[in-house]
């Protein structure tokens, strides 16, 4: 179980490193110089280099990685080429806004996929458990930001019970803040939801075939018993890694509705970052995604280990 | 004494092939009965049925009765064949390997059973589970496994634990041993007979080893096409069979102390609903007749009989 451990961190640890290799490469090759956006075509190239030297971008490759490694651990995301301002303090805000976006679409997903995949499973050859599969997929096919759209029509625009679009923090004002979250949560949770509604679906199909769960009926448990006390904690290993994997999704998600839903999220402040060529601040943003993405997955991984004993001795 | 179990006119079907057919079955109180055949002859099927726990798809017709148990087990509700299963009927399968919930400690499986039917209330269910470990010859320690650190043969004991918790009736062993290691099945099979005997349960045990029919069982009833065609005591049906396909398989085992060759019976089983009409073994048998192509009639009694138009020891054949 130790090793275990120490062989998921060594994991975390490298792909963290590699993928801030890439990111900070990728950004490197791009066309474009910072000096020459922040001064305009018309600059005379000694006031571009002038300013490059004052970036620090004439220094070599390796070191401005190590530079921007270094602050990155400290928390320091350096200073923007464009605003002059310093990126932390408002990729930490944005990052608050996005998470609890993020995290209500979650949890959305999983209220809806949870009992509506175990009832699809449990009753896969009757009307209901196809009619709730007919609507899963439908609801795969729908983008996020359509969605959306949608129930700001609906909901907005039509019935004004909610918020079209803002955000106000939870600490200024509750109410309305969880009135301007719910429809872009919703747009957010219910198309992740869809999605994994098909996962936990199979996951229980497959429980469901499993001879201990014959081993408890043949104890006196009935059928949704049986599921509920053997099946659920090994149907949630599979389920659980696709919740990682759409983790990330629900990032890339959260930038297009943190847009479509104006809300001051990390995503709003990546798009803006690439519309003002901040080259700097689009590359943190990249990197802070990356990260959770990352963290996420080696989450996941110990709950493996806290859901299937068998894991423990190898 | 009254019969645990009465099967009657007991019939399997998955849309409209029929997997077991007419199979009348009685076990007596305390009584060991074995099934036996080759495999694909409907005996797992038959032993689902009467917990009704068969697949999906597959419906069983015809009538299961329990002593002590007042309604019909064939078609009864899951709310009442919930309170029967595990019980009054308890079943041991085949594969010890999958049968166990693999995130679950040993001890929670096991006074699950106990909880479950409110046989004992939760402290006591610990001890008894215990108790259960003793008896099929596990350490205390086995309580705070899990199964994947036990052996096949640990598990299967595991299993019979289980089963036997709430001191059924009736205990159902498919196929027992089969899946597990040769030096570990006397111990096991010398458990099942144990558990039973201090519980006067009675056992019906399915195997398709007849040596194992001949010291565990009392009784034997012998299938083949989802269809009974001889049953009676063990000593009489291992030593002078009349259907001809007990014939065969017995040529084919070792009992047979007369003939040394290795014989089988020729041919194989047919796949489901391949069956022929009439007698279901006249396309493998030597004996086969014209009249075979009607099914046999039953000759004899219900628990000591078979159905064959030509049985062996009748002339010198
Ligand atoms: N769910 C099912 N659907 C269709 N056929 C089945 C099903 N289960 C079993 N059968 C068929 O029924 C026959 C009897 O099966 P079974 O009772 O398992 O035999 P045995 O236990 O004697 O080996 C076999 O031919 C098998 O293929
Ligand atoms: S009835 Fe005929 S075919 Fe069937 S076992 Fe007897 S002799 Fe053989
Ligand atoms: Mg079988």
């Amino acid at each position: 179980m130790i090793l275990r451990l120490i062989e998921r961190t060594g994991v975390f640890l490298v792909s963290l490193a590699v993928s801030s290799i890439l990111v900070f490469a990728f950004m490197a090759v791009l066309p474009g110089d910072p000096a020459r956006v922040a001064l305009g075509v018309n600059a005379s190239d000694e006031a571009v280099a002038e300013l490059r030297r004052q970036f620090g971008l004439d220094r070599p490759l390796p070191t401005q990685y190590f530079d921007w490694l270094g602050g990155l651990l400290h928390g320091d995301l350096g200073t923007s080429y464009v605003s002059k301002v310093a990126i932390g303090p408002q990729v930490f805000d944005r990052l608050q806004v996005t998470l609890w976006l993020v995290v209500a679409g979650m949890i959305i997903a999983l209220v809806v996929a949870a009992p509506a995949g175990t009832v699809m499973a449990a009753r896969h050859r009757k009307i209901s458990g196809l009619a709730l599969s007919a609507f899963s997929q439908a609801g795969v096919a729908v983008p996020a930001f359509l969605a959306g759209i949608l129930l700001i029509v609906v909901f907005a625009v039509r019935l004004g019970w909610l918020p079209a679009n803002g955000w106000t923090p939870p600490a200024q004002d509750p109410t309305m803040f969880l009135k301007q979250l719910i429809l872009p949560a919703l747009s957010l949770g219910l198309v992740q939801g869809a999605v994994l509604t098909r996962y936990v679906r199979s996951a229980v199909l497959d429980v469901l075939r499993e001879d201990y769960l014959r081993t408890a009926r043949a104890k006196g448990l009935r059928p949704f018993q049986a599921l509920w006390r053997h099946g659920l904690r090994n149907a949630a290993v599979p389920v659980v890694t696709v919740l990682g994997l759409q983790l990330a999704t629900l990032l890339i998600g959260a930038v297009v509705v943190e847009r479509v839903f104006v809300i001051p999220g990390l995503g709003s402040l990546l798009l803006d970052g690439v519309s003002n060529r901040d080259l700097l601040l689009v590359q943190d943003v990249v990197m802070v995604l990356v990260l959770a993405v990352l963290l996420v997955n080696f989450l996941v991984d110990l709950l493996y280990v806290a859901l299937d004993p068998r894991l423990r001795t190898a | 004494m009254n019969d645990v179990l009465t099967v009657r006119g007991l019939s399997v079907t998955v849309r409209d092939t029929a997997l077991v057919s007419d199979v009348d079955l009685t076990v007596g109180a305390g009584e060991r009965v074995g099934l036996i055949g080759e495999s694909g002859s409907g005996k797992s099927l038959t032993a689902l049925s009467i917990l009704g726990l068969l697949p999906e798809d597959v419906r069983a017709g015809g009538s299961v009765r329990l002593d002590g148990v007042d309604h019909e087990l064939v078609g009864a509700d899951e709310r009442r064949m919930s309170r029967v299963r595990g019980r009054d009927i308890a079943m041991v399968f085949q594969e010890p390997m999958t049968a166990l919930n693999p995130t679950m400690r040993i001890g929670d499986q096991l006074a699950e059973a106990m909880l479950i039917h409110k046989t004992l209330a939760k402290p006591a269910a610990r001890t008894a589970a215990a108790d259960l470990l003793d008896r099929v010859q596990l350490p205390a320690e086995t309580l705070r496994a899990y199964p994947h650190q036990l052996s096949g043969g640990q598990r299967q004991r595991v299993v019979l634990a289980l089963a036997l918790a709430n001191d059924p009736a009736l205990l159902i062993c498919d196929e027992p041993t089969t899946a597990l290691d040769v030096t570990v099945q006397a111990l096991v099979l010398d458990l099942i007979v144990r558990g039973v005997v201090d519980r006067s349960s009675a056992l019906l045990f399915i195997t398709h080893d007849l040596a194992v029919v001949a010291t565990v069982c009392e009784r034997v009833l012998v299938m083949y096409g989802g269809r009974v065609v001889e049953a009676g005591p063990v000593a009489e049906v291992f030593t002078r069979p009349r259907h001809r396909y007990t014939e065969g398989l017995l040529a084919a085992s070792d009992l047979e102390t007369t003939s040394r060759r290795l014989t089988t019976i020729p041919g194989n089983v047919p796949p489901a609903g391949r069956f022929p009409s009439g007698c279901v073994f006249r396309t493998r048998c030597a004996h086969a007749t014209a009249l075979c192509e009607e099914t046999p009639p039953w000759t004899g009694s219900e628990t000591a009989g078979f159905a064959c138009h030509h049985p062996a020891g009748v002339g010198n054949d």
